[in-house]
């Protein structure tokens, strides 16, 4: 017999292309899209894009980021805490006469803080990321509604909550599409396209196996918690800027809305595995579902109950497939798939 | 070793020196060396503390009650939450689950005059009970992480109660005194709704600590793939897991519409993760095996007093939050440490034998 290559062996490239979850969720996309435009009203005007993309755009800022933190199969729950932190900075420093740059970076350097706070006690010493998010939420919103208070800074200039509303020439898109592309193209440089990235993945497959390949798991981690709270402080900037309004609870109850939307991307909680077309795939289908029927008249609560079958049939659709496929195979005697237990948050040592 | 055990003749190898010590007074240290003592202390040093300042923070009738009352609903959801995070798993819908079951209560006193308390309590806790199980048969069988799952039922959960209650409330006139009056009730000073918390906390407790179903639990959590291995009906525990993790939170709702008489779509919002947080607190593993649930419930009663002890104590109420968070860290820093600290020691003992 001739030798055959790695690549014959695994599935026809057209296969690996299209039948995977990232182009599944494309997929869906398109068609939700599609079937908008073709039978609700208003659904194709420029200012539903615009006020769709406003909307999403802090859970798809936040999502980048979070994406390269569950591929190492650790999470941030912290992240909307830290948007309403920046927010309320922004707001004190301009009510203290500093220009609204200025203050934006401070906010960013404080949200860079907290994620180092967050990537230190993670990474370094030892502790599990679901319970140290889950302090850091309560913490850093404490230290936002401490510093401001139920006061709201609602003063902001003119020119610059037009700016966060501010369309891009005549296209419909907000200004924000820009900075989001730019970030876009960057995390999924970093991710898929660098040395930096293929550590990432092989953190959240096998830790110790990254350790032995010489992957600093540690730096990594610390810097991938320090880059959400970097872009959570940037949506915190936005968000204040696109209402108009600093407030100490603002952004409330986000995080679960990103990391539902990464998971419905094709993320796996457990790590390792995940794109970032999926992701932002994913926060489009539920901005797109939730634009289509706030317009058709659908009240706003049917969209938390679509948003929550869509990530249940969306994970348990992947173990149906698993489980079809292992009959399959166990019935034509090739082989049987490792039983698989079901664990809950993570498969990391404790 | 010492002199006299050299002279006599080696019976058996023991790994550990038998303690000298009476079983008693063992008992006695365990406690207190124990995780849950060093939350306990902290819950009295800031009872205490609130006290001294404003004595009747703790001597007066009401403060008193209140003390015990407002803790119940936490408390309820801390032991559900306890149990399936020993598994390894998480419930994050006991939110939304504890918004159904309390506009249930509410609905079934409206649409159902006269029906009788028992029963709405009931029909709480099954409706919880049937959420969990869905939960449960969807993480077991579809053998998907309990955080994926648990988030999405979160959204459904709530969702149709958002669509179900829409913008109508429930008000305390809707329900019948006597429902309102369990609110209040108190027996021998101790509020009624914290009697029933208490006898779930110790009827789970004490299963957990005892019973066969209890210890397979912990077995589980600690390594899923080896309690398989063994043996364990490890979905079938983990289901029941969630079970009473849901019924817990539809009992949570009852009290919820008898304690506060008002009833919104959105009652019990987030308290998911303060039920995580007290579980936490508590010093039960994120990670699963190791815990209990009497942590969990001081960490649930500790979570509710500080906030409202602290502004007794002069740190205005916006500090809070920060405080609580600051105090969840430095609980699983102190877990860190202890466990650090005691695989050192058992190192040492087996180095020395």
């Amino acid at each position: 017999m001739t030798t055959r290559t790695y690549l014959e062996y695994s599935r026809p490239l057209w296969r690996r292309l299209l039948l995977n979850r990232e182009a599944a969720v494309i997929a869906v996309l398109v068609i939700v899209v599609l079937y908008a435009l073709m039978n609700v009203q208003y659904f194709n005007s420029k200012l539903t894009l615009t006020f769709l993309v406003l909307d999403v755009a802090p859970i798809l800022l936040i999502a980048l980021p979070m994406t390269l933190v569950i591929v190492t199969g650790e999470i941030d729950l912290s992240v909307a805490s830290v948007v309403g932190l920046s927010s309320v900075l922004v707001g004190i420093l301009h009510q203290g006469g500093m220009s609204i740059p200025l203050a934006a970076v401070i906010a960013l350097i404080a949200g860079l803080v907290c994620g180092a706070v967050n990537g230190y006690l993670v990474a370094f010493v030892g502790l599990p990321s679901l319970a140290v998010t889950i302090g850091t939420l309560a913490l850093f919103r404490g230290l936002a509604v401490g510093l401001l208070g139920t006061k709201a800074v609602t003063d902001f200039p003119q020119g610059w909550t037009d700016l966060a509303k501010a369309q891009l020439g005549g296209t419909g898109l907000p200004l924000i599409t820009l900075p989001f592309l730019v970030l876009a193209v960057l995390f999924a440089l970093l991710l898929q396209f660098s040395a930096f990235g293929r550590g990432i993945y092989d953190i959240g497959l096998n830790t110790e196996a990254a350790v032995f390949s010489g992957v600093d798991v540690r730096r990594t981690k610390l810097i991938l918690f320090m880059l959400t709270g970097l872009v959570s402080a940037f949506a915190g900037v936005f968000y204040t800027l696109r209402f108009g309004s600093a407030r100490g609870d603002n952004a409330t109850g986000l995080e679960l809305q990103v990391i539902a939307a990464v998971l419905l991307g094709g993320v796996s909680i457990f790590g390792g595995r995940g794109k970032l077309a999926g992701v932002i795939a994913g926060v489009l289908l539920i901005g797109v579902i939730s634009s289509a029927l706030r317009l058709q008249g659908v009240t706003v609560n049917i969209i938390n109950i679509i948003i929550g079958f869509l990530l249940v049939a969306s994970v348990v659709s992947t173990s149906v497939l698993a489980w079809v496929s292992d009959v399959a195979a166990r019935r034509t005697r090739q082989g049987t798939r490792p039983p698989q237990t079901p664990v809950g948050v993570g498969t990391q040592e404790r | 070793m010492s002199a006299t055990a050299t002279e006599a003749p080696e019976t058996h190898d023991a790994l550990v020196e038998p303690s000298s010590l009476s079983p008693r007074r063992r008992a006695f240290n365990n406690i207190v060396k124990s995780r849950e003592a060093s939350i306990l202390l902290v819950l009295v040093v800031v009872i205490a503390a609130a006290t001294v300042k404003t004595p009747s923070f703790f001597f007066s009738g009401n403060s008193w009650r209140d003390l015990l009352l407002t803790p119940s609903i936490l408390l309820l959801l801390a032991v559900g939450e306890a149990v399936v995070i020993i598994t390894r798993n998480v419930d994050l819908s006991v939110g939304s689950v504890l918004g159904l079951t309390a506009y249930l209560t509410g609905r079934l006193f409206i649409d159902h005059p006269g029906i009788n308390i028992m029963v709405v309590g009931v029909a709480g806790l099954l409706v919880g009970a049937l959420l969990g199980l869905i939960n449960g048969v969807l993480v077991g069988w579809g053998k998907v992480p309990s955080l994926v799952i648990t988030l999405g039922t979160l959204y459904i959960y709530r969702g149709i109660v958002l669509t179900w209650a829409g913008s109508n409330r429930i008000n305390a006139s809707d329900m019948p005194s006597g429902f309102l009056d369990v609110g209040t009730k108190q027996i021998l000073t101790i509020p009624v709704l914290f009697i029933v918390a208490l006898v779930v906390l110790v009827a789970v407790g004490y299963y957990l600590h005892t019973a066969r179903g209890g210890r397979e639990l912990y077995a589980i959590g600690s390594d899923p793939d080896a309690a398989e291995l063994y043996g364990l009906r490890v979905r079938r525990r983990v289901v029941s897991a969630f079970v009473l993790s849901g019924a817990l939170a539809g009992l949570a709702g009852v009290v919820f519409a008898a304690r506060y008489g008002t009833v919104s779509s959105d009652a019990g919002t987030g308290i998911e993760l303060q039920a995580v947080a007290a579980v936490v607190i508590g010093g039960v593993a994120i990670f699963g095996g190791s815990g209990t649930v009497w942590g969990a419930a001081i960490g649930a009663v500790l979570l509710v007093t500080i906030n409202r002890a602290l502004p007794i104590l002069g740190i205005p109420d916006f500090w809070q939050q920060a405080l609580v968070g600051a105090l969840i860290i430095s609980a699983i820093v102190l877990d860190r440490v202890l466990n650090a600290r005691r695989a050192r020691h058992l190192i040492e003992s087996r180095d020395n034998s």
